[in-house]
């Protein structure tokens, strides 16, 4: 009897090749709605590159002459001899049809090059990302970290506290910080604090001569940047966080929970804030995503070394196979973090299950 | 016979028609408090461009001798590096921003609309393909782009400015509209409308337009703004070739004197004015908004 049981079963290969046939059916059927968004991620992103590109080589640049007449001068070789030489060094020749070009950038992404710069030999969108992305980083990821927070707990008080001052006073905080925009708001920062007061520092992320220690050296310069976008941002997230709580409020739970006699500090922070919260996910991550492009206008008035300031600097060399670089990145971060933020939001909450 | 004169009664000219509509509109928005003092201050900016220009002619000459003149009676705001009288050189740049801000929110209100619509209405093929660019659209940063053809551009083109700052900002709008236009579209009063063989134009315009005109107006104030934040923050950069009498032109030139406790009123005087201009334009989008929106007003 028991000899029968232990007796090992002969390995089956048509059994086993159709029990993978069928899990792998299963696991791609389960999740259809994922690797539909895929997809399309993926073509959202080669139809950026696409527009990025054309969009910026179609216009005239005249790279490829300067660098010719550079070498005329330093070589002492014929114009036509140093056209071709640049041509070869730089890779890039106007006069290519587009489309090839195009498809010779996407092939060399799949190699991880962002694009080389026509100006600068040896400079390209991966070295620039690579050298200015962390300070943008450092500041942006901070100033969104603090504006979420001080922006979902004023959200949040708005709706319930129908205290009036309180209320006037939030209602007025987001009208004058919305009235200004994020770089005057740097300007007005910078005369106050940075000139007139002269508690921090004008320019710059750091300062290796004046002694403090690195990591409140880079924090005391990245104080007003960080600030000036704070102030803007909470504004922002107090009002999406403002919309979502008054659709919350009308729930039954939150009736249940007043009838039971809970204290209002436990219902703002356990039934509200929490469910409020749910549908600012995407925006969240949407947000972060962003961040990787910097913030061009705060950085230009601090004289900030972040990704944005270099982007404008690169525009305006007219540099544009870094900047197709820079932007192709930004964007393609900003796609997976659609994706994942979709992704995660259908597991979080399960009544928006699926492609709602 | 009564009857039939009633009737021609109430038929009145189309111009007649439309001046009381816009006058209810004017009683209504009156009564609301912020509506009242954005309209005022946009009255006060409207004002600036088309009288305060020809009252107060700029003079770009420079004058030597009054570099950075305190505010007086003969220059209200002071003057900038060159001694050019900030006020007059403040109102010789309101005509392009203003136009900018107005023509951006038109074009991309005109953009958004239309391709929302059309996504809403048509549905199938038409509407994923829609959805796709609007999502494209949303996907790319916009401003590096936007500088970098308005550097490519020289724009000093105003109708171009705008068509360039709407090309990038329609597609917010147009994915707001289509959601509207959908759950809208179910709605009986468009199903009986369509069951009573009522003609295409007459559905658009007759029965969904009024229902999401508010939402519109709302946006196309609130596209002005945005307009007016980043026209004056890509002329700040200082990349684009400009007009010296822009506002962001004056602060990126104003950027350099930040150290200079004379020049206070150089960088403070393209600062009121935008922030004045901000406030009257969120003022009047909140109280229209309030004035508008059904499930705001009150009676």
């Amino acid at each position: 009897m028991e000899q029968e049981v232990v007796k090992k079963k002969k390995f089956d290969f048509k059994e086993f090749c159709k029990k993978a046939w069928y899990f792998i059916c299963q696991f791609f059927y389960k999740n259809r709605y994922f690797f539909k968004r895929l997809g399309f991620a993926l073509v959202t992103i080669l139809f950026a590159i696409m527009l990025t590109f054309l969009v910026l080589t179609l216009t005239p640049n005249n790279a490829i002459d300067e660098y010719a007449q550079y070498l005329v001068d330093t070589r002492r070789i014929p114009i036509e001899e140093a056209r071709v030489l640049a041509v070869q060094i730089l890779g890039y020749d106007p006069n290519e049809n587009v489309f090839i070009q195009l498809f010779r950038y996407i092939g060399n992404l799949f190699q991880g090059n962002l694009g080389s710069s026509l100006r600068f030999p040896g400079v390209t969108a991966n070295s620039v990302i690579a050298q200015f992305l962390p300070y943008t980083l450092f500041i942006s990821s901070i100033a969104l970290f603090i504006s979420f927070f001080l922006g979902i707990f004023m959200g949040s008080n708005m709706v319930w506290k129908r205290n009036k001052i309180k209320e006037t006073a939030i209602t007025s905080y987001i009208v004058v910080s919305s009235a200004i925009p994020d770089y005057l708001w740097g300007l007005i920062l910078l005369f106050i604090f940075g000139c007139s007061l002269g508690w921090f520092p004008l320019t710059g992320a750091r300062d290796p001569t004046n002694g403090l220690p690195v990591f409140i050296d880079l924090l005391w310069h990245a104080c007003l940047p960080i600030i000036s976008l704070v102030i803007v941002q909470t504004a922002s997230w107090a009002l999406m966080m403002r919309g979502s709580s008054v659709a919350i409020l009308g729930e039954d739970y939150i009736n249940a929970a007043r009838a039971r006699g809970l204290p209002n500090k436990i219902i703002v922070k356990k039934y509200l804030r929490r469910n409020a919260l749910l549908p600012l996910i995407t925006s969240i991550a949407i947000s972060f995503a962003q961040l990787f492009g910097g913030s061009t206008l705060i950085e230009s008035i601090f004289n900030y070394p972040g990704l944005g300031l270099q982007l404008s600097y690169y525009i305006g060399a007219r540099d544009y196979f870094v900047v197709v670089g820079i932007l192709f990145f930004t964007s393609f971060i900003i796609i997976i973090a659609n994706l994942i933020a979709d992704s995660l939001y259908s597991i979080i909450d399960p009544r928006v299950r699926r492609d709602a | 016979m009564d009857n039939q004169i009633t009737i021609s009664k109430k038929r009145d000219n189309w111009i007649i028609r439309t001046l009381k509509s816009i006058g209810n509109f004017f009683k209504l928005a009156c009564k609301n408090k912020k509506a009242l003092a954005g309209f005022i201050i946009m009255a006060f900016f409207l004002f600036m461009v088309i009288v305060l220009v020809w009252v107060f002619p700029y003079d770009p000459t420079p004058d030597p001798l009054n570099i950075f003149a305190a505010p007086s009676a003969e220059h209200w705001f002071g003057t900038d590096e060159l001694g050019r009288d900030l006020f007059r050189r403040m109102i010789a740049g309101s005509p392009s921003i203003i136009s900018i801000a107005f023509l951006t929110g038109l074009f991309t209100v005109v953009f958004g609309v239309v391709i929302g619509m059309v996504a809403g209405l048509v549905g199938g093929i038409v509407d994923r393909f829609l959805n796709f660019c609007t999502n494209l659209f949303l996907t790319v940063p916009s401003f590096p782009i936007m500088l970098a053809l308005a550097q490519i551009l020289t724009i000093t083109d105003t109708t171009l400015f705008a068509l360039l700052l709407s090309i990038w900002g329609w597609a917010g709008l147009a994915r707001a509209v289509r959601a509207q236009v959908i759950s809208i579209k179910e709605r009986d009063y468009i199903q009986i409308c369509k069951v009573m063989n009522m003609s295409k134009a007459h559905i658009i315009f007759k029965e969904l337009m009024p229902n999401i005109a508010s939402y519109i107006i709302v946006n196309f104030i609130m596209i002005m703004r945005n307009a007016i934040t980043s026209s004056v923050g890509i002329m700040m950069l200082g990349v684009v070739a400009y007009d010296h009498t822009n506002w962001g032109a004056m602060l990126n030139s104003a950027q350099a004197y930040i150290q200079n406790p004379n020049a206070i009123m150089f960088w403070l005087t393209p600062v009121m004015f935008i922030v004045l201009f901000q406030t009257g334009v969120i003022l009047l989008s909140n109280g229209l908004d309030e004035v508008l929106n059904p499930r705001l007003r009150e009676f």
